[in-house]
């Protein structure tokens, strides 16, 4: 199932005007901004298909902008991300792509600051809801709609036994999980998605364990929900 | 969730004597382990903000960023107070306010996608007309957005809800059919008739081609959503009179995504097409390029 819960069609609320191209984008934007873990000084965007042909009637621009400076779907600084940006010193470059891409409102995003880099590519399938499709060229598949672990690691045996034991420990169950590697015994990748958030202390036990070079949580759930205090 | 078909969820309202909202209530909360409290208030939360956008719409500027659209909503009111309409004053408020939540999309303000932004306009020109006619309480309609919910999930994952993907039937089309099935069980319709509203309106927007003007959601986007808010009514209208969809709904979802997988890339969402490249529409691309700052 592509979309997985009742907010997923109604909702999100949004600063128009598309669903597709403006709050996925922004929503594609933010998981690049967290799968980098702080504010990138250069960001490298590639546009596919309908993203390419009308992205600037939508503002794809400017949505792909806040969503790498961490803004959400209905964030009134939208129309001003491009200047904002500019005021943090993030460069930003766009380009158009004529490449055949699998979904029509595909992105391409690399970002860059002072000792690190990511990759990211994603599509934006309708309704605001987004689809990663791979990350630093491992062809993982995760939505952002839930606590999200991106491990990259090496592939040996008990990789994954030793990933999901932290898990266990902490009682945070698993969702959905995907993996890719370059090549036997070569860097690998494992995805998953939670449904609870995962505390930073995890994190710290993950990279501790023998062989991952990375653990990075991306998780564009709700924020401050006023609905929480009152239960 | 215990339906992906419009079928099984009518089963499982019938088998435990359930509303559809229920069912959609009780399934997200089992799926995202939160309460239904939280999920019903997350929902309260997005039926103001409906509210408000409708409000906005029919007093504020409305004007969009390229000038092209804005006001309409504003002209329907104005005219409904000079003369009799032809459509009757109930629908033609829901196709005002309709409008009205529309362009406040275009003009970047905030909405509910409802499943998309470009069909933001078809559910709240419904459902908060209603409520101003029929007197129901916020709540009433919370659960109607949960019903639409439901029908608008199981349309998402069994075709599309996105211009790029299907067309604009598998936006606005996707608004009506949920708007039906959910004024049909507001009014105290069956889940059953509620389907049948489903695949109703489905039917009537079966191959509407997405091609926006200069690629913006604004011509024709806005006008289908007040003749969106007019068809979900009609819609469900025939269901609660008793009429069937011979079709059943669920096959008549499937055939929105044949129908959108055939659908040239032209006629979805890329501008490339249609309207968008009529002489008018292609002098407004023009011009909208020239008056860019890139």
């Amino acid at each position: 199932m592509r979309f997985k819960d009742v907010f997923s069609i109604i909702g999100p609320s949004m600063i128009g005007p598309s669903s597709s191209h403006t709050a996925g984008a922004i929503r594609l934007g933010r998981v690049a901004r967290q799968l980098l873990g702080e504010q990138p000084q250069k960001a490298e965007i590639t546009l596919y298909g309908s993203f390419a042909d009308t992205y600037r009637g939508h503002g794809t621009d400017l949505a792909l902008i806040g969503g790498i400076l961490d803004y959400d779907t209905d964030d009134p600084r939208i129309p001003q991300a491009a200047e904002e940006a500019e005021a943090l010193s993030v460069e930003v470059a766009f380009h158009m792509s004529k490449d055949k891409a699998d979904h029509p409102n595909t992105v391409g995003i690399v970002l860059i600051s002072e000792d690190q880099q990511i990759s990211m590519k994603g599509a934006s399938i309708g309704g605001g809801n987004v689809e990663i499709i791979s990350v630093n060229q491992f062809d993982v598949k995760f939505t952002g709609n839930y606590p999200t672990l991106i491990i990259a690691h090496h592939d040996r045996p008990g990789m994954i036994a030793d990933i999901t034991a932290v898990l266990g420990r902490s009682s945070i169950n698993i969702g959905f999980m995907d993996l890719d590697r370059k090549g036997r015994n070569q860097a690998a990748m494992t995805v998953i998605e939670t449904d609870a958030a995962i505390p930073d202390g995890v994190l710290e036990e993950l990279l501790a364990l023998p062989m991952v070079a990375s653990v990075r949580k991306v998780d564009l759930t709700e924020r401050g929900d006023v609905c929480d205090s009152e239960l | 969730m215990r339906f992906r078909t419009l079928k099984q969820l009518a089963e499982v309202c019938a088998s435990e004597g359930l509303t559809i909202a229920d069912v959609m209530l009780a399934d997200q909360s089992e799926e995202s382990g939160k309460p239904p409290a939280y999920v019903f208030n997350k929902m309260r939360e997005y039926y103001q903000i409906m509210k408000e956008a409708v409000d906005k719409g029919l007093t504020e500027d409305t004007t969009s960023r390229s000038g092209l659209t804005g006001k309409d909503a504003q002209r329907v009111m104005t005219y409904m107070a000079m003369q009799p309409t032809n459509l009757g004053e109930e629908a033609c408020k829901a196709m005002a306010y309709a409008l009205a939540v529309s362009e406040v999309n275009a003009s970047m303000g905030r909405i509910i996608a409802t499943p998309t932004a470009g069909s933001c306009g078809i559910i709240p020109g419904v459902f908060i007309s209603s409520q101003q006619r029929f007197g129901w309480e916020d709540d009433h309609l919370v659960k109607g957005l949960l019903c639409a919910g439901a029908i608008g999930y199981v349309i998402a994952n069994n075709s599309f809800v996105s211009g790029a993907e299907g067309g604009c039937q598998a936006e606005v089309g996707s608004a009506i059919g949920m708007a039906a099935g959910a004024l049909v069980e507001l009014r105290g319709g069956t889940p059953e008739q509620a389907m049948h509203a489903v695949g109703l309106a489905l039917k009537n927007t079966l191959g509407l081609i997405c091609d926006p003007v200069g690629g913006l959601v604004e011509i024709p986007c806005i006008v289908r959503n007040g003749f969106g808010a007019v068809n979900a009514m009609a819609a469900a209208d025939m269901a609660l009179a008793g009429v069937r969809s011979v079709i059943p709904s669920d096959e008549v979802v499937q055939v929105m995504y044949e129908v959108g997988t055939a659908m040239p890339e032209k006629h979805r969402e890329t501008a490339k097409g249609g309207l968008a490249q009529t002489p008018t529409g292609r002098k407004i691309m023009k011009e909208l390029n020239l008056n860019r700052k890139h």
